[in-house]
C-alpha cells in the first residue's frame, strides 16, 4: 500500500453505504422470490440451496485464507453468499448436492480468486458456474420437474428428499420440460410454436394452459430463479427504488428480447415464440435485475449499460431461437461480460470544461 | 388593451436567472446550526503571533524586518517579490523576537519561514494610507495598488492574489462578475455571518470591483441553506446603486457548489475549460471575504490582517465565529471556545470534505484558514481498513468533474503515472466526493494526491535530465569547437613555418 494508514486528508465524513449493505440489499430483494421458489419444490430444493450457498462460502474463507486476507471483515461483506445464492437459483431445483458443490468450485476459486478476489473478476462468477455444469452434466443440469409444493399431497417426505439431493436422485416420472425446453424440442419434430406452447400444461400434466399470468406467477417447472417472473420483478424494482442498481440494463436487455421476439413472432408465428413468453418464461427476468446488472462485471457508465443490456437482450433472444440450447441468459450475459472493458473504454463520458475528445473546450472566437 | 395587457404576465425587471446544474455532487449533512447562530466576536489577542510569510499562491514574500525590530499593527513585514505575489502584515504591534520555520496549516504537514511577533498588548496601529473613498474617481491602477499593498488574497481557499484577479488586462474583457457566497462546505458558517453582519460592507467591496472590472452584471450566489444570509444581502442591495446591475440568486444547496467552475455553470450554465481560467470566458469569481478585505484596503486604508474563522465540531464546548489576527495560533482559539467537551478525534483545518489533518497545535490562522474543525469520534468514525473496490460507479455518479473515479484509481494504485493522466487526473478538484460515497471506504483523493505528487516529481525529473542533457550537448560542442580552433591555429601556424616570406 502507498497510502498512509491513517487518513491526513479529506473527507473527514463518510456516507452510510457499504459493500456488506449493497450486498444485503441484494439479498433481501430476491427473499420474496426465494421463498416462493423454495416453497414449491419442497425439501430438495431447500437442501441443494443450503448446500450451494454453504459451498460458497467455504471456497471464499478458503481462498481468502490462502490468500492471507483478513477473514471476518472480508467474509462478512456478503459477496459469496450472494454468489452462493444466485447460482442456487439457475440450478434445477431437485439436482444432487454436488451440483452446488462443484458449482461453487467453478464460481468463487476459478471465476472469482483466480482473477484477484472481489471487484477483479471479468466474469460473473454464478453465471460460470452455471454454464459449466450445463455444458459438463447436460443431462442433470436439464432435469426440471414440475412443482412439488411443501406440504402437498405430491411433495416428498423429508426422507424421501435427502434420498434425491443426496442418494439416488431423482424418482420417475417427476421431470417436465421448461416452456422454451418444450417449444424448441417440439419444433424440431416440426410441430410449429403456437401449437406447441398451447399443449405446453397439458403435456406436462398442470392443468394450465400457459397464459401470460401463469408464467408471471411462477407456478411451472424451471430453476428456482426462473419461476416466479413477478417476484424476481418486485425484487428487482425495490433495488432500482434503494438505488443499488439503475434501470438502463433490465429495462434495454428485457425490451430488446421483447421487442425482438414480438417482431419475429408476427413474422413467422410458427417458428417464433411470442415476446412475452420469451420475457416470462426462463431466466430473462433474473438475469435483467440480478444477473446482468451485477456491478463488478457490467460497465459503469449508463451509456455503457444500454449497450450491455442491448447486448445481452440481442444475445439471448438469438441463442434461445438458433442455438442448441432452450435458454441463453448466462451464454449472452458471460458474452457481453467479455465486452465489458472495451465498452468501458468507448463510453467513457465527456469531462467538464472538455469536449468529448478530450481537448479543453474552445473559447467563442478562437 | 390595458386590461389585456395585465392579463400577460410580465417578467420582473429583475429576474432572477435560470439555474444550471453541473454533474453529480452530493447532499451531506451540513451541521450548520452548530455555530451559525454565534455572532462575530473578536478573538483575544495572543502572547505571540505566528505569522507564515508566504500565504498566497505565487512568488514568496521578501522579508523587511529583523529579530528584535518593533513593528506596529498593519505594518508590512514582508514585501511582495513579483506581480503574482502579496505583502504580510503584522496583525498586533508588538516586537519580532523570532524569523524562523514554524509548523503552517498545509496537508504536508511542513514548516514553513514565519515571523513570530511578541505582543505588547497595546494593539497600536502603523501609519495607514488614506481611505480611498474617491475610488471612482481615481485610476483603476492605483486602487488596484491599494489591493494589492493591503495584501488581500483570495479568501475562500485559493489564496490567489486578488489585484491580480481584478486585472484581467484590456484584451479579455470581463462582463459578469460572480460573488461566492455558497459556503458549501459542512460545519463552516463564517461567510454567512459575515453576509448577516455585514452585507453593506460586502456590498461596498462589491462595487469596487465592479468598478474595477467594469462587468455588466454582478451575481451573488448563497446556497439557500442560508436564508437569513440571502435575506441581508438583499436589503443591503436595494440601498445601493448596484442593485440595477446585481442580483442575489440562491442556489440549491449541494456540495460541492461552491467550487470555482461549479459555481460559473451553475449562475451562467457555461463551463470553464479544462486548465483554462473563467476570465477567458469574460466571468470574474471572488468570495464574499475577499469582497469585504477590498473594502477595508481601499476603503478604511486597513491591510489583511484579521480574518473570520468558524471554530466548531462537537468536540468544542462553545463552537463560535471570530473575527481572528492572522498569526493567532490554533490552541488559543480553542481556548477561547472553551476548550474540548471530548478529546477530539480529528482536529482539521478547513471543512470535512476537502480541510486537512492539523498535526500541530500551534499552527497559526492564515488568510485562507475558514474554519478549525474538532470533530469527536462519533461525529468522524474511523471507516476501518479500506474493501476491495466493486465497481459499483458510485463515484462516478457523484464526480462534479465527471471523471472516472475508479479507473483513476486503479491506475493510480498501479503508479501507472500516464494512464492517469490519461484519465484526466488533473482535472481532479479534491472535493472527496468520490470518497465519500465509496462503499468500501477507499480513500481515493488520498490515492489522487498521491499520483498527483508523483506525476509532479516525474516531470520534474525530466526537466532536470533535459537541462542536464542540454548542458551535455552545449560542453561537448565548445570542446568540439575549441579543437577545431586548436587544430585551425596549429594550420596555420605550419602553413607559416612553411611558406616564409
Amino acid at each position: 500500500m502507498i497510502v498512509g494508514e491513517i487518513t491526513k486528508s479529506g473527507p473527514f465524513t463518510h456516507g452510510t453505504n457499504t459493500v456488506q449493505r449493497t450486498m444485503f440489499t441484494v439479498l433481501l430483494a430476491l427473499l420474496p422470490a426465494t421463498f416462493f421458489d423454495l416453497y414449491l419444490f419442497g425439501w430438495p430444493a431447500i437442501f441443494l440451496f443450503g448446500v450451494t450457498i454453504g459451498s460458497c462460502v467455504l471456497a471464499e474463507a478458503l481462498m481468502l485464507a490462502l490468500a492471507g486476507r483478513p477473514l471476518a471483515k472480508t467474509l462478512s461483506d456478503g459477496s459469496a453468499i450472494l454468489t452462493g445464492w444466485l447460482l442456487a437459483m439457475t440450478l434445477p431445483p431437485w439436482a444432487p448436492w454436488w451440483t452446488g458443490a462443484l458449482g461453487a468450485v467453478f464460481a468463487i476459486p476459478l471465476a472469482k480468486h483466480a482473477f484477484g478476489g472481489l471487484g477483479q473478476n471479468l466474469f460473473n462468477p454464478a453465471m460460470v458456474a452455471r454454464v459449466a455444469l450445463l455444458v459438463s452434466f447436460p443431462v442433470v443440469m436439464t432435469a426440471w420437474i414440475e412443482p412439488h409444493p411443501l406440504f402437498s399431497a405430491n411433495a416428498p417426505s423429508f426422507a424421501a428428499a435427502l434420498d434425491i439431493t443426496f442418494g439416488n436422485g431423482l424418482p420417475d416420472g417427476v421431470t417436465a420440460a421448461t416452456a422454451l425446453g418444450y417449444v424448441k424440442t417440439e419444433l424440431s419434430r416440426g410441430i410449429p410454436v403456437f401449437q406447441s406452447l398451447s399443449e405446453y400444461g397439458r403435456n406436462t400434466d398442470l392443468s394450465y394452459t400457459p397464459d401470460l399470468m401463469d408464467l408471471a406467477a411462477g407456478y411451472k417447472s424451471g430453476s428456482l430463479g426462473e419461476t416466479s417472473a413477478l417476484l424476481i420483478l418486485l425484487g428487482g424494482l425495490f433495488l432500482i427504488r434503494r438505488r443499488i442498481i439503475t434501470w438502463h440494463i433490465p429495462a434495454t436487455m428485457l425490451g430488446t428480447l421483447f421487442l425482438l421476439g414480438t417482431l419475429f413472432n408476427l413474422l413467422d408465428p410458427a417458428r417464433f415464440a411470442p415476446g412475452y413468453v420469451h420475457i416470462l418464461s426462463g431466466a430473462a427476468v433474473l438475469g435483467a435485475f440480478f444477473i446482468a446488472t451485477d456491478y463488478v462485471t457490467s460497465p459503469v457508465s449508463l451509456k455503457g449499460q444500454v449497450i450491455f443490456g442491448f447486448g445481452v437482450g440481442c444475445l439471448t433472444w438469438v441463442i434461445r431461437t438458433f442455438a442448441g440450447y432452450p435458454e441463453g441468459v448466462a451464454f449472452a450475459v458471460l458474452l457481453m461480460n467479455s465486452l465489458t472493458p472495451i465498452i468501458d473504454q468507448y463510453t467513457r463520458p465527456r469531462l467538464f470544461g472538455r469536449t468529448r475528445k478530450g481537448e479543453p473546450l474552445p473559447l467563442k472566437g478562437d | 388593451m390595458a386590461a389585456l395587457h395585465s392579463f400577460i404576465p410580465q417578467p420582473p425587471s429583475n429576474a432572477l436567472p435560470r439555474l444550471w446544474t453541473f454533474h453529480g455532487g452530493i447532499h451531506v449533512p451540513d451541521e450548520k446550526s452548530l455555530s451559525n447562530a454565534q455572532a462575530i466576536e473578536p478573538a483575544p489577542l495572543p502572547a505571540r503571533l505566528v505569522i507564515p510569510l508566504q500565504q498566497h499562491i505565487g512568488a514568496p514574500a521578501r522579508v523587511l524586518v529583523q529579530v528584535g525590530d518593533r513593528v506596529l499593527k498593519g505594518q508590512m513585514i514582508a514585501e511582495p517579490s513579483g506581480f503574482i505575489s502579496a505583502p504580510v502584515h503584522a496583525s498586533s504591534s508588538g516586537r519580532i523576537i523570532a524569523i524562523e520555520p514554524h509548523p503552517i496549516p498545509h496537508p504536508s504537514g511542513l514548516s514553513a519561514l514565519c515571523a513570530v511577533i511578541e505582543t505588547d498588548g497595546e494593539d497600536v496601529w502603523a501609519e495607514l494610507p488614506p481611505p480611498l473613498t474617491d475610488y471612482p474617481q481615481r485610476y483603476p491602477h492605483d486602487i488596484r495598488e491599494r489591493i494589492r499593498w493591503a495584501g488581500v488574497v483570495g479568501m475562500g481557499g485559493a489564496s490567489f492574489p486578488t489585484s491580480v484577479k481584478l486585472d484581467p488586462g484590456a484584451d479579455r474583457p470581463i462582463h459578469t462578475l460572480i460573488i461566492n457566497g455558497v459556503e458549501c462546505e459542512p460545519y463552516i458558517t463564517c461567510d454567512d455571518r459575515l453576509m448577516r453582519e455585514r452585507a453593506g460592507h460586502i456590498l461596498a467591496g462589491v462595487r469596487i470591483m465592479h468598478h474595477l472590472l467594469g462587468v455588466e452584471r454582478v451575481l451573488i450566489g448563497i446556497e439557500d441553506n442560508k436564508p437569513e444570509a440571502i435575506a441581508r444581502m438583499r436589503l443591503a442591495l436595494a440601498e445601493t446603486d448596484l442593485h440595477a446591475c446585481t442580483q442575489v440568486v440562491p442556489i440549491p444547496t449541494l456540495y460541492p457548489s461552491g467550487g470555482e467552475k461549479q459555481l460559473i455553470r451553475i449562475l451562467t450554465g457555461r463551463e470553464v475549460p479544462s486548465g483554462g481560467l473563467p476570465a477567458q470566458l469574460g466571468i470574474v469569481c471572488q468570495n464574499i471575504g475577499t469582497a469585504a478585505a477590498v473594502a477595508d484596503a481601499v476603503l478604511e486604508g486597513r491591510p489583511l490582517i484579521s480574518r473570520i474563522v468558524t471554530v466548531t465540531g462537537r468536540a468544542i464546548a462553545a463552537p463560535r465565529n471570530l473575527e481572528v489576527r492572522i498569526g493567532t495560533p490554533v490552541s488559543e482559539l480553542i481556548a477561547h471556545c472553551g476548550g474540548y467537551l471530548e478529546p477530539p478525534h480529528k482536529l482539521i483545518c478547513g471543512g470535512p470534505m476537502m480541510g486537512f489533518a492539523l498535526t500541530h497545535l500551534e499552527t497559526p490562522i492564515t488568510k485562507p484558514t475558514n474554519c478549525v474543525l474538532a470533530l469527536t469520534e462519533a461525529e468522524s468514525p474511523d471507516p476501518g481498513p479500506a474493501l476491495a473496490c466493486i465497481r459499483c460507479g458510485r463515484c462516478a455518479e457523484v464526480c462534479p468533474a465527471k471523471l472516472l473515479p475508479q479507473q483513476l484509481y486503479w491506475h493510480a494504485r498501479a503508479k501507472d503515472l500516464d494512464r492517469v493522466q490519461d484519465y484526466n487526473l488533473f482535472d481532479c478538484i479534491e472535493c472527496g466526493c468520490c470518497a465519500q460515497v465509496c462503499p468500501s471506504h477507499i480513500p481515493l483523493v488520498q490515492y489522487y494526491r498521491y499520483a498527483k505528487t508523483e506525476v509532479w516529481a516525474r516531470e520534474q525529473e525530466k526537466r532536470k535530465s533535459e537541462q542536464a542533457r542540454a548542458r551535455h550537448a552545449a560542453r561537448q560542442a565548445r570542446l568540439e569547437r575549441q579543437e577545431q580552433e586548436k587544430q585551425a591555429r596549429l594550420r596555420k601556424q605550419k602553413e607559416a613555418v612553411k611558406s616564409p616570406q
